[in-house]
């Protein structure tokens, strides 16, 4: 680790204009991946802001049309919300299964996202239940958010303060985790939305997390396990390492929607 | 009656240290004046070193001192030691290039200590090993053990050819290989054991300071034998004197094997701590873990099984590339050849067996022994072939093994062991009935109504542990003794302090050895401490591996606590007036046979230390002995495992569904002891059989398993819950029967993943790791071979 600033911000606000100040200013969540890369000197901010403190970037609320999720939002908070467990189960499932117990403890919503590695769980449930990313300066549509490998919409300076997740009729999530890592290697969510619509997001097979088109219209035909299991999602593009290659991970995704499909009808 | 407390499943006494945070280990200990140590590590797999600059580094804040190659070789320190010398086939020595604790002139492996930089703060010795330049002219490298050989292929060291580092063998092989040319059936498996990072828990650690008050040096390591690394390092690599050098390896988190060594870290900083006259620090990243402990396994191994009709074993050829890695490890040698080789009879008396072994340079890290060091591999060889040729020839693999046990005892096997003991139908007939293998096919077809697929499959397996007799050893090529040392010292108030050269690092002997002695001594387990781990308390040691602890260590303090009674038993004749030949000892009490006079141990404690009434024409006063063990033989724990799998084939997921290890490991001290030892070598053999696999891109070099997001450490769920029992015949020659538990679960368990798997997936062979996605792969490749 490289000397640095340890700074803390009161509020979303003062944290944009800590950030503002410094060229080489970073923010601070949970922590799970910029302290360790900071450790490994791959990271090497002039200023941490730290979070924490923020309380509005705080809390989970729930009504009729959805959760939102403050930023700050610890992954174990959201799984063990009686109030998301209730209103959208799949987000506390997702979120109980990310990591580790300490991981969980620190890692927040808001961190996983706006890091944006291609193999997190939470890209999934923001593209799938069709979520809303708001931050300190707008508020951006999913379908716009996620562009790339670790790169999102988020121009810099700009905070994610909460997300909002619409309340789907019926949704699951399936990961297959990466043996070693415990990541997603492949990761569906499937959700039938409240218009009817349907969702398929995929995270970990590719270098940012996409929707499968052919698999949301057969299943808006028929919400049915059989709907999805011979659609086949090419292998090119996908990501190839020494877990799996590429074709191995287009078969998990189709393995991985419809037994996604199955969880989402049980 | 005393307390008994031999065969009780007592609590280990060191874990309220160790689960409380309260354990003292390397990395703990902060010394006044404390420096910290980075090394300057190659970024190449192989490169010539064309200039190492330290200027920019040198005027860094905080610097101390900076050391190169360059100033290793000029104060004359020499290479670290390979501390086993196999002469090949061809009648010569194994080729040991120089092994520098700095590189010099070349870098052979990632990770190769270049530069040593020494600093007041951690980070300082960072930010300054970052401006150490060093300019590299880059070398292909070579780094799988089949190509290393193949002709044009990258030298590791430039006057080692082919990089062949030896050539043995062992056996008859005219003999052997003729009965292939008449045997009614041929088993030919070839594959690889993947290569395994050991990772224990706590990374090796190092401090070392040195006085000039009284020209001493002290060097605290994470270490599996301090007695050796002092005699290593001291009179092979520094010349340094043993009694200026102490040696202290306290609470050790892990070691399986990788902290036995001698590490060119140890080295380095025990030499410049001197040159600083500060003592110094460092503590491996898990980063350096990956790339610079030793390794284990790593062999490419063809092998043929020759019977006869009925399926009796006639004879066993198998040809072995070991690779080495880069240099020779401390022990490197000896573990394809004498560790290996030897095993494979396995638990069969196969009339003939062949093996040669081919030792090979690479550009990786050194491999050297872990749990279970060439005797995994041994017995990986013989079950996997052994299974294959049951079901090539359609015989029940538990009956094929039945017809080939050995059943009478002693047995010498044709490749150099003479098994003492055993009783092989006894633990097999155990693991079947523990297991429901006759309810198995209808399980099996469970599964499939699931669209599961379900196997199951054998290991039995034999190993050879309480290393060694040092004669058998010294003719095989060991350069040191492998005795035990323990020393009892019996205080005035008859309390006990056991010093042992035997080392702890998480096998319990602080409980395990309090229960031998307070059993030998008939006094309660809380009057006795167990000392190891220091070369300035303990009188000399040869470490903990190979199971070895018990059985050789535990020995030693037997005939030291034998002496005791003996003194003990002149002191009370003395005292009770009675010939020394009346009196007995037994719970603690000396007595006048056929009496009710008696004297407690703790009263003859106190006369030889207040000998008022004391023989003192025949007897010095005090209570305290030591012992030296050198074993007659190895000890030869054996057992039975069995392990049923299910195989979903639409994701390749492997799930052990039931495991049964049933251990002969002669008598037992402690059943709990013993039972969480198997645990974890069950744990690190199923790890290497579905999980664990070391990877070096061929190209590069680079250690692409280099971290925890691609190394696959087993994790708890992985695992089943074990079933596991014992069976005994207790060892012949050594006085408490006892054969070592530590590594067995690691030895035995891959075969029997692996041959379960097989049976699943219908196929003769799988590479190691069950990975999913090679399970997926052979799946979708047997099905496009149907189709076709
Ligand atoms: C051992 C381990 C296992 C893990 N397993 C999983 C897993 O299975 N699945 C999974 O999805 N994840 C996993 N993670 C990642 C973890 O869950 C965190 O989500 C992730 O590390 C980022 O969240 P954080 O709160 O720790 O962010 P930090 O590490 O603090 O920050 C990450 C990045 O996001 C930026 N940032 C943080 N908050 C905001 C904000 N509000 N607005 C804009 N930018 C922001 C930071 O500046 C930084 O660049 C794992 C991590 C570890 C260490």
């Amino acid at each position: 680790m490289y000397a640095f600033r340890y700074q803390t911000a009161s509020s979303a606000a003062d944290a944009a204009s800590r950030l503002a100040a410094h060229e080489d200013a970073k923010l601070l969540a949970g922590g799970q991946t910029m302290i360790a890369s900071m450790k490994l000197r791959l990271a090497s901010p002039s200023d941490l802001i730290d979070l924490a403190g923020a309380a509005d970037l705080h809390g989970i609320t729930v009504d009729a049309k959805g959760v939102t999720l403050g930023a700050m939002s610890r992954h174990a908070e959201v799984a063990r919300s009686a109030d998301v467990q209730k209103a959208i189960p799949v987000l506390a499932k997702l979120a109980g299964g990310i990591g580790d117990r300490m991981v969980r403890n620190m890692g927040t919503m808001g961190g996983s996202v706006a890091n944006n590695d291609p193999a997190a769980d939470y890209p999934a449930a923001v593209l799938g239940l069709n979520a809303t990313v708001n931050t300190t300066t707008c508020s951006i549509a999913a379908d716009d958010f996620f562009l790339g490998m670790y790169e999102t919409a988020l121009q810099p300076g700009e905070i994610i303060t909460s997300i909002s997740f619409p309340i789907a009729k019926r949704a699951a999530y399936m990961k297959f985790k990466n043996p070693a890592s415990r990541y997603a290697m492949v990761g569906v969510l499937v959700a039938q939305l409240a218009d009817g619509s349907v969702r398929v997001a995929v995270t970990g097979a590719g270098p940012v997390v996409f929707r499968v088109a052919a698999m949301e219209k057969a299943l808006e035909a028929s919400f049915t396990p059989a709907a999805v299991a011979s659609i086949k999602v090419p292998a090119e593009g996908l990501n190839s390492d020494i877990h799996a290659q590429a074709d191995y991970r287009a078969h998990l995704i189709t393995v991985m929607a419809k037994r996604a499909v199955e969880a989402a009808l049980a | 009656m005393a307390t008994p407390y031999i065969g009780v499943p007592i609590q280990r006494r060191e874990d309220l240290r160790f689960l409380t945070g309260a354990g003292n280990y390397t990395d703990d200990l902060t010394l006044p004046h404390q420096t910290y140590a980075v090394f300057v590590r190659s970024p190449h797999a192989h490169a010539r070193i064309r200039s190492v600059r330290t200027e920019a580094a040198a005027r860094c804040a905080g610097v101390v001192g900076i050391f190169t190659g360059e100033d290793v070789a000029a104060a004359k320190i020499n290479g670290l030691p390979c501390g086993w010398l196999i002469h090949g086939t061809d009648g010569q020595p194994m080729k040991e290039p120089p092994h520098p604790i700095l590189a010099q002139g070349k870098v052979r492996h990632v990770g190769d200590p270049v530069a040593v930089v020494i600093a007041e703060t951690l980070a300082q010795a960072r930010d300054a090993a970052e401006r150490v330049a060093v300019d590299y002219d880059v070398l292909p490298a070579v780094v799988d053990s089949v190509q290393a050989l193949k002709t044009g292929a990258p030298l590791v060291h430039d006057d080692v050819a082919a990089n062949r580092c030896y050539t043995w063998s062992i056996g008859d092989k005219a003999a052997t290989d003729a009965v292939f040319t008449h045997a009614a059936h041929v088993t030919t498996l070839e594959f690889q054991n993947n290569r395994l990072i050991p990772n224990p828990i706590e990374p090796r650690a190092v401090n070392a300071s040195y006085s000039r008050a009284d020209d001493h040096y002290t060097l605290y390591v994470s270490n599996q034998n301090p007695h050796v690394e002092r005699l290593l390092m001291g009179a092979f690599v520094l010349g340094l004197p043993e009694h200026k050098v102490r040696v202290v390896a306290p609470d050790v988190g892990g070691g399986f094997g990788s902290k036995i060594y001698l590490y060119a870290e140890d080295v380095v900083l025990t030499w410049a701590s001197k040159k600083v006259n500060r003592p110094i620090k460092w503590t491996a990243e898990r980063s350096e873990s990956f790339l610079t402990d030793a390794h284990g396994r790593d062999h490419h191994t063809r092998a043929q099984l020759a019977l006869d009709r009925d399926g009796r074993f006639l004879a066993l050829r198998v040809d072995t590339k070991a690779n080495m890695g880069a240099y020779l490890s401390t022990f490197a040698s000896a573990v394809p050849t004498i560790l290996y080789a030897t095993l494979l009879a396995g638990q069969y008396a196969t009339p003939l067996i062949h093996c040669e072994v081919t030792a090979v340079f690479t550009n990786t890290a050194p491999v050297d022994a872990y749990r279970g060091a060439g005797r995994p591999e041994a017995t990986y060889v013989v079950e996997r072939i052994v299974e294959a040729a049951a079901r090539e020839m359609k015989i029940d693999p538990a009956a094929l093994r039945r017809r080939n046990f050995i059943r009478s005892f002693p047995y010498q096997t044709p490749v150099a062991l003479l098994y003492d003991t055993g009783d092989y139908d006894a633990t097999l007939d155990r693991a079947i009935e523990m297991a429901d293998v006759a309810g198995f096919p209808a399980r099996r077809a469970e599964a499939a109504r699931r669209g599961k697929l379900r196997g199951l499959g054998y290991s039995c397996y034999i190993e050879a542990c309480g290393i060694a007799p040092s004669s058998v050893a010294g003719s095989l090529g060991a350069r040191a003794g492998l005795f035990e040392a323990g020393e009892v010292r019996v205080h005035p108030t008859g309390k006990v302090t056991v010093f042992t050269g035997s080392h702890a690092h998480g096998q319990g002997h602080e409980t395990t050895f309090a229960q031998v002695v307070a059993d030998r001594l008939g006094i309660p387990m809380d009057d006795v401490e167990i000392v190891h781990g220091d070369t300035s308390k303990v009188l000399f040691g040869m470490g903990t591996y190979g199971s070895r602890s018990l059985a050789v260590g535990g020995t030693a303090i037997v005939k030291a606590l034998d002496k005791v009674i003996a003194k003990g038993r002149k002191i009370a004749a003395h005292l009770l007036e009675a010939a020394e030949a009346d009196i007995e000892f037994t719970d603690g009490q000396f007595r006048v046979a056929g009496t009710d006079r008696s004297k407690a141990f703790a009263e003859i404690a106190l006369t030889a230390y207040v000998p008022h009434n004391f023989p003192h024409d025949k007897l010095e006063p005090g209570l305290n002995e030591n012992a030296f063990y050198d074993p007659s033989n190895f000890t030869f724990p054996a057992g039975t495992y069995i392990c049923e799998v299910e195989v979903d084939p639409d994701t390749g997921i492997v799930r052990v569904e039931r495991f049964v290890a049933v251990d002969d490991f002669g008598n037992i001290i402690n059943p709990m002891i013993v039972e969480g030892q198997v645990h974890g070598g069950l744990v690190q053999g199923l790890g290497q059989a579905m999980n664990e696999c070391g990877i070096y891109d061929s190209g590069s070099g680079q250690l692409t398993t280099g971290t925890f997001l691609d190394y696959c450490m087993p994790r708890a769920d992985d695992m089943p819950s074990f079933q596991v029992d014992t069976r005994s015949t207790p060892c012949t020659h050594n006085p408490l029967g006892v054969k070592g538990c530590g590594e067995a679960g690691a030895i035995g368990s891959p075969p029997a993943l692996m041959n379960a798997l097989t049976d699943a997936l219908g196929v003769a062979d799988f590479a190691m790791p069950a990975t999913p996605q090679r399970v997926w792969a052979t799946l979708q490749a047997a099905q496009r071979k149907q189709a076709a």
